[in-house]
């Protein structure tokens, strides 16, 4: 045992080279790559037609101002729907998923297994699809919104169970008993002291998901929505083959960094707040 | 008063009813027996401290009186309610037995008067003007009523612990049951909260208090309850069992709390 310790190289190695020294190598390195990779570049590409095919100004006219009020609208409205349904959804299987009744909890685990194991895709074509044929006299409200709505809550429910499900557990023990011993029923103390304590544990992580399903509402693509409750993807799209020019897809894009990256600063601004709160 | 007393009350014999009467309480935790056969009655109006050493039970105890324990075999009867039975509806039992924790456990979501207020609102349905008043005056009884607006963070561990009391006592109860309530308290807030405690005996409170405050034990308790691993040692009035112990047990832990700098 003390034999193989000792065989342990010194501060210098095989190489003969310092740690000190191999780590300059490695940076110089990676700034010899990134020129290279620059250089080959501009040698290979043609710069206009790429700013023409992606950056073009012209293009700015003929998007406005349906990617802001069709797609941005569209989009906004498909994310806050499916977060709503799956923000309650994930609550209460959450809950179950902590009862002391041993069937909800089972349906709970199950809940969540399929549907953080199924893709959001099948999820999205199941109910528009596969919903209609087998109630055929039945739909959605509001379609396509209602399909929309319901596919990305039952797969964002499955996500916010679980942060919900660490939330509570996080509530000190000490709050129940103070609740119970004050004569709060269980359910009582979990709506009053428990929950209300939990949500503000998991608000980084539920914003994080606000992110998450704010780029999977991309997902109505796969059930052929028109062109009025088209969303942020669909319209640059649209207007990408429309136009025979891809910078719809770019502007596009901005437009959902125009959310994303605020949103994202705000979860780690939240995150690092309670990390110095604790 | 008189929707309570009904057919739960059991009047033995003439003589007055206890406030708390335990019989062969046992309580354990998988293999471990952490209560061995506990006895205990309480008069009411009477205060009763409960000593020992650490990990002896004495918490489990008291968490057993209000059933935040099963246990594992015995009774517990409070205020003429057997809360062992199995049909008691222990919700409505707890609503007259007040407890007091170590951490003070208040709500960090929720203001003072909130605190105060939140049980009497959901559980008794008191209307807000009335459960406001009631508060206002419990916290200004236990010298806090300037800090109703803060959130609990804000406070000091002594002005915590008062609040909590405050928010036990809002409940009307006829049992108060203290874990330790000084143990978490920097020793110069110490003070404060065992003066609430002792106005609060005077004022004919029924007290089931676990501390290590000797000095609180013997002034203010009628009678002094010795447990060590699990069992009562000895029991009497303070000045018996603080002063002149009769069991080595009693006697070896009393000095080690009153004489912590010796050996
Ligand atoms: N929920 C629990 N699960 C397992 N063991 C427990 C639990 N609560 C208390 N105990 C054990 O029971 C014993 C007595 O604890 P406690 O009643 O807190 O003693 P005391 O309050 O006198 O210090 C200890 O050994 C403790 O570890
Ligand atoms: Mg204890």
């Amino acid at each position: 045992m003390t034999d193989t310790l000792k065989a342990e190289p010194g501060p210098r190695t095989r190489t003969g080279l310092t740690p000190r020294q191999r780590r300059n190598f490695g940076v110089g390195g990676q700034y010899v790559a990134l020129v290279a990779v620059v250089v080959i570049a501009i040698a290979v590409v043609d710069w206009s037609r790429i700013q023409d095919n992606f950056f073009n100004p012209d293009m700015l006219g003929k998007v406005w101002p349906e990617l802001f009020t069709i797609g941005l609208v569209n989009t906004v409205i498909y994310t806050v729907s499916g977060y709503a349904l799956g923000f309650f959804l994930g609550l209460l299987i959450a809950v179950m998923r902590l009862s002391s009744l041993r069937l909800n909890r089972l349906l709970a685990h199950g809940y969540i297994e399929i549907f953080r194991g199924v893709p959001a895709l099948l999820v999205f074509l199941i109910l528009a699809f596969g919903l209609p044929i087998a109630m055929p006299d039945r739909e959605l409200p509001f379609p396509p919104y209602g399909t929309v709505a319901l596919a990305l809550g039952l797969v964002s429910a499955a996500y916010m169970a679980e942060t919900f499900r660490a939330g509570i557990q996080a509530v000190p023990k000490g709050q129940i008993e103070a609740a119970r011993s004050l004569g709060m029923s269980a359910p009582r103390a979990m709506v009053t002291i428990v929950l209300p304590q939990a949500i503000r544990i998991v608000i980084p992580p539920l914003t994080n998901e606000l992110i998450l399903l704010f780029k999977d509402s991309s997902l109505v693509f796969a059930i052929g929505i028109t062109a009025g409750t088209a969303d942020l993807s669909k319209i640059g799209n649209d207007l990408a083959t429309e136009h025979s020019n891809s910078t719809p897809f770019v502007l596009a894009g901005l437009t959902y960094l125009l959310i994303t990256v605020p949103l994202g600063y705000v979860v780690r601004r939240l995150e690092a707040r309670q990390a110095k709160a604790r | 008063m008189s929707e309570e007393s009904t057919a739960e009350e059991v009047v033995e014999h003439g003589y007055a009813r206890p406030m708390v009467r335990i019989r062969g309480l046992h309580k354990s935790f998988g293999d471990l027996q952490v209560l061995k056969g506990i006895d205990i009655d309480v008069k009411p109006g009477e205060v009763v401290c409960v000593i020992g050493p650490s990990g002896s039970g004495k918490s489990t105890l008291l968490r057993c009186v209000n059933l935040l324990e099963r246990p594992t075999r015995g009774e517990i009867e409070v205020d003429g309610v057997v809360l062992t039975h199995r049909d008691c509806d222990l919700d409505k039992a707890r609503r007259r037995i007040g407890m007091v924790f170590q951490q003070f456990n208040l709500f960090p979501h929720l203001t003072v008067l909130e605190n105060v207020t939140v049980a009497m609102r959901k559980v008794l349905k008191v209307d807000k003007k009335t459960a406001v008043e009631t508060a206002r005056g419990q916290l200004a009884s236990v010298g806090v009523g300037d800090k109703a607006g803060e959130y609990p963070a804000r406070l000091s561990g002594g002005q915590q612990q008062r609040v909590a009391i405050a928010r036990a006592l809002a409940m009307r109860p006829h049992l108060m049951l203290f874990d330790e309530p000084t143990s978490a308290l920097d020793p110069e807030l110490v003070g404060d909260v065992l003066t609430v405690m002792r106005d609060l005996a005077e004022s004919g409170m029924t007290m089931l208090v676990v501390t290590h405050e000797m000095g609180f034990a013997r002034e203010v308790a009628d009678r002094v309850v010795f447990m060590d691993d699990g069992v009562i040692v000895e029991e009497g009035a303070p000045a018996q069992v603080i002063g002149d112990p009769q069991h080595e047990r009693t006697r070896t832990f009393l000095h080690r709390v009153l004489h912590p700098i010796d050996d």
